[in-house]
């Protein structure tokens, strides 16, 4: 078991706590350095599918994980970049300047969507996020002398100011860094200011409010950020497909995306990262699973639905706190062992909480 | 210290519908002072601090602070100024710790815009460490020490009504509005509540404006009270004066004629 002796502010102000923290990051690290060389390709191509879901995942984990607020229209960010950086690119822009101006432009219409989330909360502002991703599903499929409508819109390689490349490798090491990037900035926003004001609006409005937060501009930066994160994700995606069309960023991707949240554990860093490898293995898994079932069921059309939906259901019966709460849990099972004990982590529900004001 | 008035209510009142929850209340809180509103339940206390703090909009009436009209403002903005409140059923960020929800009370005196909080420059640094100090001194002076790092959610009552004053106290506010300090403590936490509001007055010189049901406790801690009922001031002045005053006592006993009614008629 681990004991930290604080001796000056600065160790709760770093990222990482302690010395396990440095070497197990550091050791992630050099892994996903190493694995293009090591993995073979295929593998190397899911890691990369896997941290572009994570960027998506994170921008969604900052708005609904962090600020409380939910989207369910998150995908039609997705689309936003990922059709920016198409014509951009299209256009001969260099890859970095397109990736800025989409997640710019992106984080933009993130603000303006925010817009009804001053007024409503809960279930009206996830219909109305709802209703904001068909808007953009239904203009990207009719503005067709940009998108090319419902025939989609080819995606060029990466141009790194005249050097162009095709290679996974090199598009996997730029996920990676975009990631890392991505991640880091998140961590910084949420160990300054900003990130206890996202918390404070969370947590309760109206005392975030007395405490001086502003909620219309924290409301609204949540958004954005959230969605220029998604409008990156959406941009690297369709470098890596080479093809977008509309139905990639419909109702079914976006609840994706809520999936990665949700089982992945609201309210944690490592949940977006978690969900996001959740998302991209279970497929694979199921399909490896598929050639030992019986062929009435392992042919069966539904079956991926049916057991992301089991899980689902699971994960928010018997763990809402995600796999990220499973592992803190295992985790402080094995620092406290033998001494763990069975409630430690049931919480008392909040009594005596009024919705006078509210 | 010096004196004068610091928060000043004039003809303050609120309709919500037909029923005049506040109607032409005037005051004024001074500057070192810790002034009590008391009132029998429905008296429109609590009204008049959420109108204070701008999370009700008044009718009428004006509200100035430190040379500030305060009734065209936004609650955020109150807080910038240097109003910070605890509220009567604790609203407190229950998910995050207790240190957390201190450093959150810090929020207006944060430096830095969005772009520096993502890069987390020296200067943030800087910044955060300050708050962090001054979030300890707070800390030290609610003997809050052992609860440090716990989750609030995780915590006894009469503890998270003390965590939510040090919020209110890193606010640095230059008055305090406090909404029945005393409500659900026991007869222990509600004593040294009165030693922390007389050393809140007196050490850290932050004026305090609360609403207290708790007599003993109002006649200790506050220099002026205003006594109020169905939304109108019943009687101003110390709280001797006020606890004699004729019309606050018929506020909470009724009056004493009203006896003869309740007497059955001799046939």
């Amino acid at each position: 078991m681990r004991f930290i002796f604080k001796l000056s502010y600065d160790q709760d102000i770093r990222l990482a706590k302690h010395s396990g923290h440095v070497f197990w990051y550091g050791l992630l690290l050099m892994s996903l350095l190493l694995a293009p060389w090591v993995l073979p390709a295929y593998w190397s191509t899911l890691i990369t599918l896997t941290m572009i879901y994570g960027i998506v995942g994170l921008g969604l984990m900052l708005l609904s994980g962090f600020t409380g607020l939910f989207s369910i229209g998150h995908a039609a960010f997705m689309g936003v970049g990922a059709y920016m950086q198409a014509v951009l690119t299209s256009m001969g822009w260099p890859f970095p300047i397109a990736l800025l101006c989409s997640m710019a432009v992106s984080a933009l219409v993130g603000a303006v969507v925010g817009l009804p989330a001053l007024r409503v909360r809960g279930i009206y502002l996830a219909i109305a996020t709802l209703a904001f991703a068909f808007i953009v599903q239904e203009v990207l499929v009719r503005w067709e002398s940009i998108t090319g409508g419902n025939r989609g819109l080819a995606v060029g390689m990466i141009d790194l100011f005249g050097w162009k490349t095709s290679s996974p490798t090199v598009f996997y090491y730029v996920c990676l860094i975009l990631t890392i990037l991505a991640t880091l900035g998140v961590l910084n926003l949420l160990r300054s200011a900003t990130g206890r004001a996202f918390v404070a609006i969370r947590d309760s409005e109206i005392s975030a409010q007395s405490m001086g937060v502003n909620l219309a501009r924290y409301k609204t930066l949540s958004f954005a950020v959230s969605a220029a994160l998604a409008g990156l994700g959406g941009a690297l995606s369709a470098h890596m497909l080479r093809f977008i069309s509309p139905d990639q960023f419909g109702i079914v991707q976006s609840i994706d995306l809520l999936l990665i949240v949700i089982i992945g554990g609201l309210g944690s860093v490592h949940g977006a990262f978690f969900g996001a490898i959740f998302l991209i293995a279970t497929p694979q898994a199921i399909s490896l699973a598929k050639d030992f079932l019986p062929s009435a069921l392992g042919q069966t059309v539904g079956l991926q639905s049916l057991v992301y939906g089991l899980i689902l259901i699971a994960f928010v019966l018997f763990e809402p706190m995600g796999i990220y709460g499973r592992w803190v849990k295992i985790r402080t099972w094995f620092e406290l062992a033998p001494l763990y004990r069975k409630g430690l982590f049931k919480r008392q529900k909040s009594f005596q909480k009024t919705e006078r004001l509210k | 210290m010096s004196t004068g008035n610091l928060l000043s209510v004039q003809n303050l009142s609120v309709r919500f519908g037909g029923l005049a929850a506040v109607s032409n209340v005037s005051f004024d809180v001074r500057r070192g002072e810790v002034f009590t509103l008391i009132g029998p339940n429905g008296a429109g206390k609590t009204t008049v601090l959420n109108l204070i703090s701008r999370i009700y909009q008044p009718t009428s009436g004006d509200i100035h602070f430190d040379g500030h009209c305060l009734t065209a403002m936004k609650p955020d903005a109150v807080a910038g100024l240097g109003i910070a409140r605890t509220f009567q059923n604790i609203e407190l960020f229950e998910q995050a710790t207790v240190l957390q929800n201190l450093l959150i009370g810090r929020h207006t005196r944060s430096h830095g815009n969005f772009w520096q909080h993502l890069l987390f420059t020296p200067s943030v640094w800087e910044d955060e460490r300050a708050a962090r100090e001054k979030v300890e001194e707070i800390i030290d002076f609610l003997d809050l020490q052992h609860y440090r790092d716990t989750v609030i959610a995780g915590l006894p009552y009469g503890v998270r009504k003390v965590v939510e004053l040090g919020r209110a106290l890193c606010v640095e506010p230059k008055l305090l509005l406090l909404d029945e300090p005393s409500s659900g403590l026991n007869t222990e936490e509600t004593n040294d509540m009165a030693f922390w509001i007389d050393d809140i007055r007196d050490d850290l010189g932050i004026p305090i404006l609360m609403v207290e049901h708790d007599m003993a406790l109002v006649s200790r801690v506050s220099d002026r009270v205003l006594a109020m009922n169905h939304g109108e001031v019943v009687a101003l002045g110390s709280p001797a004066e006020v606890k004699a005053h004729p019309d606050v006592i018929e506020a909470y006993l009724g009056k004493s004629q009203d006896v003869s009614t309740l007497r059955r008629r001799r046939p």
